[in-house]
């Protein structure tokens, strides 16, 4: 028992344009409200995990600054998409290596109308000599002249390979469209979307092309936003309240990957053999299934990678995503249901939040708390997140009997 | 006299334009830039070879929206040559689905990126599609 890792306490703010708030402040609210949520104060925790990307870096500190600054260690960490896992990965390593008995854990990102990430290049003056730079000795900008470095185009490319392995005669646009119009509907309960209206499919199809397939709205929505979580030992959990132990969350498996060498990721990001290690490692783990999961959260930054992860979670047979996710099984009636929080693409995200927020929604259902959109008798649940590079989380999360 | 010069050095310009990787001599993964070790097997020794020029679309995106700079539409894909996966634009169509397929075959040709004081011309690559 004194091995295991609870969650104690979690939040995260809404998700949106917070235009009275810094980052400083968006990481501090959902830093309090998570304590609160816990039980507990800063005076408890022993470690600090701070994720921020487009800052200026030391967020943890600013935060201690804010919240409380009783000289722990900070660890700041920096994953990609993956930064808000990373941090929570961060605090229950000094917790299992018994460094401490509590720690917390905060993401935050500022990204509201930050438009297009990835990629860009400087553009050539007419004057200048042509002169080998970078990497591959290049004259000009690469990006579009030697396939994508934008995120919406290399996402797609992640789908359509699926579709080329798994041979598919349909029509890839409105397979990938269909996908986000689950997570445009589901979102329609979940108040701190970032967009909460369902969108149709003629809708979603006749928005605007980022990177075919890929419409808008079939795209993460960039947006502000924070989440925090406080993880204890089951030892220390024991010594708390009855209330405290009802609500907590036991961390069942907290597993981090990298992208292992395949031959095609040196020229396309391969999101699908960390994840499906990941996997792996996080069922062996916790002891259980896929087909145990009551919901999962996963990393549909693009309608394109959801399809994907179906089968690199194992949610579905290997090469059956596309009949899985026809058959109505992701949808939060289906049999598995996935993103009911209305994932990346209508949620939103807040990149270094993303990590925690889809561990304080799988949360969230497990302590039955999740309201209009409460997936019924949820007892065990999923979140994954991918950061391109790559880094992938997977955590497996259990609620308590009682 | 004014010449070309290619986009990326693993461009080699000529009557034939070919690609060019630099490839592990113990297992044989090829990269196109230049690496301490081998990122499959961790060994040292590398050495230059050729790619052959046709392969198969493996993947494709068309782009439409991008970075400031970047010109639209462009039609980026995954070209499998002979089992060595290369990152290229699709040119010389039509940038749609319906010009462009997953698994169709694919030739590599050059463009010109255009000209420097000097008139030295870069010569950009990229893969049309073979008629058939």
């Amino acid at each position: 028992m004194s091995d295991d890792i609870y969650i104690l306490g979690i939040n995260m703010t809404k998700f949106g344009k917070h235009t009275d708030l810094d980052t400083v402040d968006l990481a501090s609210q959902a830093v309090m409200a998570a304590l609160a949520d816990g039980g507990v104060t800063m005076a408890d925790m022993g470690v600090l995990a701070a994720g921020n990307l487009m800052g200026g870096g030391g967020m943890g500190q600013q935060v201690q600054k804010q919240v409380g600054q009783t000289g722990i260690p900070v660890f700041n960490v920096s994953n990609a998409c993956a930064t808000g896992a990373t941090a929570l990965r961060t605090a229950i390593l000094s917790v299992k290596a018994g460094e401490c008995d509590m720690g917390l854990a905060v993401g935050v990102e500022k990204l509201a109308g930050a438009g297009l990430l990835g990629g860009a290049g400087k553009a050539k003056s007419d004057k200048d000599e042509w002169t080998p730079s970078g990497r591959f000795g290049a004259v000009a900008p690469v990006d579009g002249r030697i396939g994508t470095q934008g995120m919406p185009g290399t996402f797609a490319q992640v789908g359509m390979e699926y579709l080329y392995e798994h041979a598919y005669s349909g029509a890839p646009f409105e397979l990938f469209a269909k996908i986000s119009e689950k997570n445009h509907s589901h979102s329609t309960r979940n108040p701190l979307a970032a967009y909460t209206k369902a969108m149709s499919l003629e809708q979603i199809m006749g928005d605007i092309m980022i990177a075919y397939p890929n419409t808008r709205p079939m795209c993460s929505a960039n947006c502000d936003g924070a989440a925090a979580a406080v993880v204890v030992s089951g030892e220390r959990l024991a010594t708390l309240s009855a209330e405290q132990q009802r609500r907590a969350v036991k961390v069942r498996a907290s597993i981090l990957t990298s992208d292992p060498y395949t031959e095609s990721c040196q020229v396309l990001p391969d999101v699908n053999t960390l994840t499906r290690n990941a996997a792996a490692q996080a069922y062996e783990a916790a002891g259980v299934g896929p087909a145990d999961l009551d919901l999962v959260e996963l990393h549909d930054c693009f309608a394109t990678a959801e399809l994907v992860h179906y089968d690199n979670l194992m949610l579905c047979g290997e090469g059956d995503a596309v009949d899985f996710f026809e058959s109505g099984a992701t949808w939060r009636d289906g049999s598995t249901p996935v993103n009911v929080s209305g994932g990346l693409q209508s949620k939103g995200h807040p990149i270094s939040a993303t990590g925690i927020a889809n561990i304080w929604e799988v949360c969230h259902h497990l302590r039955g708390e999740a309201g209009d959109r409460q997936i019924e008798g949820a007892r065990l649940g999923l979140a994954h997140v991918i950061g391109l590079g790559s880094a992938c989380g997977v955590h497996i999360l259990e609620g308590s009997a009682a | 006299m004014p010449g070309q010069i290619p986009l990326v050095d693993y461009l080699k310009l000529g009557d034939e334009p070919r690609l060019e990787a630099n490839e592990c001599t113990s297992c044989g993964a090829r990269f196109f830039d230049r690496r301490n070790a081998c990122a499959s097997c961790s060994a040292t020794e590398f050495r230059r070879v050729e790619l052959c020029t046709d392969g198969t679309l493996r993947s494709f995106t068309i782009v439409t929206f991008a970075a400031p700079g970047v010109p639209v539409p462009f039609v980026a894909g995954v070209i499998d040559v002979d089992g060595t996966s290369v990152r290229a634009n699709i040119i010389n169509t039509e940038p749609d689905a319906e010009h462009v397929t997953l698994g169709m075959p694919v030739r590599l040709a050059t463009f010109s990126v255009g000209e420097d004081q000097n008139a030295t011309e870069a010569i950009g690559f990229g893969f049309e599609p073979i008629k058939v």
